[in-house]
Parts: structure tokens; sequence; C-alpha cells
């Protein structure tokens, strides 16, 4: 009733709003996170190909989802994280892209060509790839450290008061499960006090919550320990060699982010056309140098540099490949708990 | 033209536009925090329900009962009483240089709501990047004291609730001066001579003369300063650290991560309902004291 | 002179200057960091015009930088003409419904930008307006009208209504009374009220950061999603441009304001 409302009595408004322009096949509308593709790659796909990009930039996927939730809003590509996206397919707000198809398909390496949250790769193509580990600096450690989460849920004392958590509900929740033993989507009251606890006792330590910046913070030393992507870290060690990266033995989150193309895009030719240019190894490799990531492509990793080739934090050695947990999507109930687990941290 | 339609048009476009773009909006939102919300995040547009309300006080324990859940209020207490220190601090600041402003010269007044406003061309965000950049341990304040060759320990002022003050007191303050400095300015002149010249000394004036016909000024100041104080996210979450939820981070995160669109419609209601009850009792005493007079 | 003295209240004056300090050290401090070699946000090696060129490489940033100026100029066009219009009628005279046409006005003041963001864009999404700057300007005017609003409705309540009458009776029309006396006498609020809806509508980001749509993306929204990979000082950079852009123009308008105020 108030949606027919509404809508009547914007009737006059759409009239007056500009007629749809007909859609151009030589434009590509691009909606990825900040910082996350090289500027000089878009401008090699748009003299290869003459189709000129647009990009824009988000920060959480969950921003980029209110904007997508009702369709419609007129991008051709977006960049989501493998939960997300399988919620995406789920709610049906993508197009299948028929990755499988392409002629670059057969570089993605296992397992990303077969991922739980879209099997046939029906319609996600891999991008990059990272995980969620403990940064330190080295030279403020009194011995070394373990490879456990205890080191920054249970700081040292050199620590306490100079460590940063992400301000990622997801990720701290899941950090501090892993920690304890639960499943990460746990929707268990008493594992979820358990890690309430758990939280409010490392907090007086925690100087701060935050996901943005962190490569600064890492790197001008304003922190010692750091809850971290591991691009980030890759990032900020290049300015403070004495950072080590270390992967808990417990467990820890891996996740993928992959190009999808939603309902209403407009140029969906052009955004195939842009996933298998960026399944070309040449490619994915420049990205990958640009992001300090790691991506899926077969053949790209001779073109990577010295510094992300050498470093373990972000070509994972096969020995702790065990310890690495792709994210999936949780229930409702495991949000509704980690929620209140979060706001009560906070409260 | 006849006066009601030389109304209807004049106050037409603004009228509208709001009508348009805020009031429908906002009926819109009013219907979603009366929905359930759906299984991966928006509504179920048939589906209706009170939950959204009554989590706001409650919570369902273990045996499905509703028991009282006081995080909210936590929350909403702690918002309120950062707008309102905030909003002195302002006034404590913001007043003294309206004063002083407002008797100045004509040509230097103009100069000075330049100076003032110049500041607020930065973008909110930077600004609050910047306070971070001074604050932080070995930042440019740190520097400086040390410079100066002032002892003590590294600073520790970044991510506690003092950079939250620092932050939101620099946000606001032109929309205290300035409110102040327009009502300063308007004051006749005479006024205070004749106040002078009954005998009255300087602080006088100011309590008895000055401060009364400023108040509309103060008034339009505190209400420009603590509403959206109230709302407030940047700085509580750049300078402060994230440590501490505030009713605008508690809202963004209802329709971010925790994908619960009902609820956050709810706590926006909740939050406009309190502010426009602040506005109505201050209209209120404001029409008494008129009557009074 | 006597005078003088007595609208001299003690404190006042330092109070003043350190307000000022206070409002400026922000500024001075990313303006001198801007010209930092440094790749690091808060460490001074150098002087070079480095992040300066950066800014001036990136596509992208000149883009938002320029979507932010046509949202900024457009939003308080509109916004400035609808308030002073509203605020002619509302200063004066009584009318049935004038207390709740000034609550309307009042509105988007007291709707927390974060409230209203959520809600507009939800309203766009389900009536079908496309993202784009055109979703931010209708936005951003309503977020902006009240800033105009209050400083020309200020300025008409403290005019005295003879002035408007005694122009009727000279003028024929309501449109020169208006061109000839209301607005010259007004123009103080209306400059103040553009400038404060400006300020607004530039530095936006909560309400821009979610009606934004594709290839509209404004600066703030851009500064505001760098976070996964970290600010970079190019941010000083551009801050500091956008500082010097907007000191330029408020110095203009301010230079037409005087004249016009002269004539």
């Amino acid at each position: 009733m108030i949606r027919r409302l509404i809508l009547a009595a914007t009737t006059a408004l759409l009239l007056a709003a500009p007629a749809d322009v007909q859609a151009q096949s030589k434009e590509l509308l691009l909606f990825n996170w900040t910082n996350y593709m090289p500027p000089a790659l878009l401008k090699r796909f748009e003299a290869e190909t003459g189709i000129k990009v647009t990009l824009d930039t988000y920060d959480t996927n969950e921003s980029m989802l209110a904007k997508l939730q009702a369709g419609g809003s007129g991008y051709d590509l977006v960049v989501p994280t493998g939960p997300t996206v399988k919620q995406m397919i789920h709610d049906g707000l993508l197009l299948k892209s028929d990755v499988q198809s392409m002629p670059n398909y057969k570089n993605i390496r296992a397992p990303f060509d077969k991922p739980e949250f879209d099997p046939a790769r029906e319609y996600s193509a891999p991008y990059m790839w990272g995980t969620t580990g403990i940064a330190y600096d080295t030279a403020i450690a009194k011995e070394k450290l373990t490879d456990s989460w205890k080191e920054i849920f249970e700081p040292r004392p050199e620590f306490a008061g100079k460590l940063a958590m992400l301000s990622d509900m997801g990720e701290v929740f899941a950090a501090a499960a892993f920690y304890l033993g639960f499943d990460r989507c746990t929707d268990n009251p008493e594992q979820g006090q358990a890690i309430l606890e758990l939280l409010q006792r490392q907090k007086p330590a925690v100087k701060v919550y935050s996901a943005s910046g962190t490569v600064d913070r890492m790197a001008s030393g304003e922190v010692a320990m750091h809850q971290a992507w591991n691009g980030a870290f890759h990032r900020a060690q290049a300015k403070r060699a004495t950072l080590a990266y270390i992967y808990p033995r417990e467990g820890t989150n891996l996740w993928a982010d992959n190009f999808v193309i939603p309902k209403g895009a407009r140029n969906i030719d052009n955004a195939k056309l842009f996933i298998n240019f960026m399944l070309d190894p040449k490619n994915a490799g420049e990205a990958s140098n640009f992001t300090g990531y790691n991506n899926t492509i077969t053949g790209s990793e001779a073109l990577l540099t010295d510094a992300l080739k050498a470093d373990a934090a972000v070509n994972t050695p096969a020995n702790m490949m065990g310890r690495l947990n792709l994210s999936r999507e949780c229930p409702k109930t495991n949000l509704d708990l980690r929620e209140k687990v979060w706001t009560r941290l906070q409260r | 033209m006849k006066p009601a339609l030389r109304r209807a048009v004049l106050l037409g476009p603004a009228t509208l536009w709001i009508g348009l773009f805020l009031v429908l909006p906002l009926t819109l939102m009013a219907y979603v925090s009366t929905l359930e919300r759906g299984p991966s995040g928006g509504v179920l547009w048939d589906r209706h329900s009170a939950d959204a309300y009554l989590q706001f006080l409650f919570e369902r324990d273990l045996m499905d009962r509703l028991v009282l859940n006081t995080d909210y209020l936590h929350i909403f207490a702690r918002s309120i009483l950062l707008a309102g220190v905030t909003t002195l601090l302002t006034l404590a600041v913001g007043f003294p240089t309206a004063l002083w402003m407002a008797f100045q010269s004509e040509r230097l007044r103009l100069v000075l709501v330049f100076v003032v406003t110049v500041p607020f061309w930065t973008n909110i965000l930077v600004r609050n990047y910047a306070w971070m950049l001074i604050l932080r341990t070995g930042g440019t304040l740190d520097w400086l004291l040390t410079a100066l060759h002032l002892p003590g320990p590294p600073l520790e002022i970044l991510y506690t609730p003092w950079a939250t003050g620092i932050g939101l007191t620099y946000s606001f303050l032109p929309y205290m001066i300035l409110p102040i400095f327009v009502s300063l300015e308007k004051i006749d002149r005479r006024l205070i001579e004749a106040a002078y010249d009954l005998g009255a000394d300087r602080w006088r004036v100011l309590a008895r003369v000055i401060l009364p016909l400023t108040a509309p000024g103060l008034a339009g100041g505190a209400i420009l300063v603590f509403i959206p104080g109230l709302g407030a996210f940047i700085s509580p979450e750049l300078l402060g650290g994230a440590k501490s939820m505030m009713i605008g981070g508690l809202i963004q995160q209802q329709f971010g991560q925790s994908r619960n669109w009902p609820f956050g419609a709810a706590l926006a209601f909740v939050l406009l309902a309190m502010v426009l009850l602040a506005l109505w009792a201050h209209a209120l005493r404001y029409r008494r004291e008129r009557a009074d007079e | 002179m006597r005078a003088d003295a007595l609208w001299r209240f003690p404190g006042a004056r330092s109070v003043a200057l350190a307000a000022v300090a206070f409002l400026y050290l922000p500024i001075v401090v990313l303006v001198l960091l801007s010209f930092s070699d440094g790749d690091s946000l808060a460490e001074w090696s150098g002087v070079s015009l480095r992040w300066y060129r950066e800014v001036f490489d990136n596509a992208d940033m000149q883009r938002a930088i320029r979507n932010s100026l046509v949202v900024a100029c457009t939003a308080t066009l509109l916004a400035t003409v609808a308030a002073t219009m509203a605020a002619l009628v509302l200063a004066r005279g009584q009318f049935r419904g004038k207390r709740a046409m000034e609550a309307l006005l009042g509105l988007p003041l007291v709707v927390p930008e974060i409230v209203g963001g959520i809600a507009i864009l939800m309203f766009f999404v389900l009536v079908g307006i496309r993202l784009g700057i055109v979703s931010i300007v209708l936005a951003h005017t309503v977020f902006v009208t009240p800033f105009a609003y209050l400083p020309i409705r200020a300025r008409l309540d403290g005019l005295n209504p003879a002035f408007a009458e005694a122009a009727a009776d000279l003028y024929a029309g309501p449109v020169r009374a208006f061109l000839r006396v209301t607005l010259p006498l007004i123009w103080p609020g209306i400059a103040a009220g553009a400038m404060l809806a400006f300020i607004g509508s530039l530095g936006d980001v909560v309400v821009s950061y979610f009606v934004s749509g594709p290839g509209a993306t404004t600066l703030p929204v851009y500064i505001f999603s760098m976070v996964r990979m970290g600010v970079t000082p190019m941010v000083n950079a551009v801050s500091s441009l956008l500082l010097f852009i907007s000191l330029a123009l408020l110095t203009v308008s301010y230079l037409l304001g005087r004249r016009y105020a002269s004539n």
C-alpha cells in the first residue's frame, strides 16, 4: 500500500527525470574495492579494446550490497567476497557470466575453479585472495612469539596497549572462535559468552579497533601488533622491515574476492571481456604486484615482484595451507550472536 | 497576486523538495521499522513485526523469555552525554569568540567571519585525519612539546574519549560561533549604551542585556551542535578508536555488517523522537517565556 | 573613545585568538604535510610536490573532485533560491500552517545524516531513480536547504518591515520591490546561507556515501573508501588543493559581496 502511494507520489518526478540513455557499447562501469586495481592496467584494457572503464570504489561488501539490493544500480561489474557472492546468487542479484566458457578459464588455479560459493563458476570469476593473521614488530618482541592467536588475545606485556584489531565484527569474532576452538559460524550462546569474555579481557590492551589505514599504522610503528590482512602486511613490511606475519595454528580466515555481473548491468559483453582479460596471467600478475595480494591464475607466479615471491605471508607455504579456512556464509543465528557480542563489547 | 497564492508559490519549491525527498523517504523508513527482517539482509515487505522495537530494550534469553537488555540504552546515554559536553565546550569557546568578533569594526567583522569559515572548506573526514596526525603518539603535538623541551611521557590522547571530544568540538565550533555572532551583531548598540548610562557595570550589561538578546543565537547554535553531535560517527570511529559505540555507529552497523534494516530503522526513529522531544520542550519554554513578558 | 572601551570584555579576545589558532592548527599541519616527500601520512622527509603530481596523474581523483564541485554548486544554487523564497514568506505575517512549514524546513537539520542517507537510498531504489550525480544533487539539496534558510531568515527578521512596505509603495510590482530593496538588504544573509550550503554539500560524506552511483563518486566518498589499502599522503595534497580552490572561491564571493553592498 505504502509502496503504491510512494510510487504514485513520485510519478511526476519520474516523468521529469531524464530518459535512460541508450546502452553504450563502448563503456564499462566497474565497482571495486578502493586501490584494488592498478590504474595502468585499466588504461591498457581501454587501449586494447576501446572500451572506456569508469571506476567507482567501496570499502565494505555491505555498503556495495546496499546499493545493489534492489537491482538496477547501473554497475556492470562488482567484486564481492565469497560469502557475499553466495548471498547475492541466493537473492537473485546476479547474472550468469559463463566464466567456464571463457578462453582464459583454464588459467584458474585449483581450488579456486570450484569454490563452495559458486561450484560451477556460473556467476563469478576469481580476483585476489588473502588471509587474516597477526602482524607484529619483531623489534618490540622480547622473545620469539608463538604461532597462536593467544599472542594477540592475551598479549605479552610489551604489546599491551600497542595492539590493534580490525573493526570488522566478522573477522574479530572468527579469530576469537578459532582461538577458543569453536566453529566460526557458531550460534551457541555459551560459546558466544566465552568469546565475549575473551574480547572483554583483551580490550584494555587494545589501542584501536580499525580496518582502515592499517598499512600506515603498522609502518609508522603507531602500533606494534595488528590483526591484519596479508596484503596490508606486505605493504607495511616494505616500509618497516622488522614486521613479521603469523598464520595462527588454530586456523584462520582465507577470503577470496570475485568478479560478478549484477542484474541491471547494461554492458554485459564488455564485462565478460574484462573478466577474461583479468584471467590472463600477465594482467593478474600486474594486479598482484599492485595490491600486495595473491591471485588465482596459473602462470602469473613468474611475473610477481621478487618481494612478493619471497613473502611467505602472501605466497603461503604449503605447510601453512592446512591452517586456512575458506570464509563461508554463516547462518542468521550466527550473525545475531556475533552482533550481540560486538555490541556488548563496545557498549 | 493573492497573498495565499503568493505564499504557496514562494513556499512551494522548498517544501515540496523536502516533502518529496525527505518526508516520504522517512515514511518509508518508518514502514520498514515495522517489518520483519529478510533472511539475508533487506526486509520482507509483507510481514509485519514489532521485533525491531522490542530489541531496543529486551533480548530473548536461553528460555526464549524477554529479559531487559541495557546495551542499547548505554550507547544512547553515552551519545547524549558526548553531544551535551560538545555543546558546552563549543559554547564556552564560541560565545567569547563571537562576542569579540561582533564588536570589531565592520570591515574586520567581515574578515573574521571569513577566517572562521575557512577551516570548514576542508572535508570533515580530512579534518579528522588531520587531528589523528596531530594527536597520535609521536605526532605533531608530541613533536611540538618535545621541541619546546616540555618534559613528559609520550602523548596517549588519540583513541581516547578526549580525542573524540576534541574532534567533535572542532567540527562543530563554527556552527556555534556564527549564529551567536549574527544575534550579537543585530543588537541595537543604543540598548547597551543606555544600560551603561543607567549605571550598569560591564558584567551586568553582559548578563542582563547582551545575553538575553543573544538567546536565539545561543539556542540556534546549541541545536546546530547538539543534534549532529548525537548522530556523529566519524569522529568516534577515527579519533575514539571505535572502542565505545555511539548511536550513529550503531545505526550504521545495522544497515551494514548486521544487515538488520528494521532494527536500524527503529533505532533511527528512537533517535529522531528524542531530538523532536527536546526541540518541542525548548519551543514550549521559549513560548512560555514570551507569554510571561 | 568611551564607547570603544565599553564594547570590550576582558578575556574575550584571548579566547577568540585561541579559538582561531585551534581552528587553523589541523589545516596548517595538513598543508605542510602535503608538501612532504615521504611515503608515510605523518612523517616529514623533505619538500616536494610529489603528491600533487600524483593527484594530477590520478584520473579517478580528478573525476571525484569535479563531481564534488558540480554537486555542491548545483545543490547550493537550488537550495539558496528555494530557501530565500520560503524565508520571504515565513519572515512576515501569520498564517495557518506557518509553524508546520517552519518545522518542515528545519527537518533536514534534525534528521541525522545517517538516517536521512539510508532512507533516501531506500526510496530512490524503490521508485527507480537511477543513482548518479542527479540523485546526489537531489539529496544534498534537501540537507543544505536549512543551512541556506537560517541566515536568510535571521537577516529578514532583523529588518524593519517598514522598508518592504515603503518599497511596495515606491515600486510597481513585488518583484521590483524585492530586487531593489529587499534583496540588497538581505544579501549578506543570502551570501552566508549559500556559503554554509556549499560547505555542507562539499563536506558531506554520509549522505553521498549512500546515494552515489556509477561514475558519480564525490571526493569525500572517494577518500572514505580509500581504506582497505590504507590512505596515502595524496589525501593531504588533494585536501590542500580543495582548500586552495575554496579559498579562491570564497575570496571572489567576498569581493563580489562587497561590490554589491557598496552599489
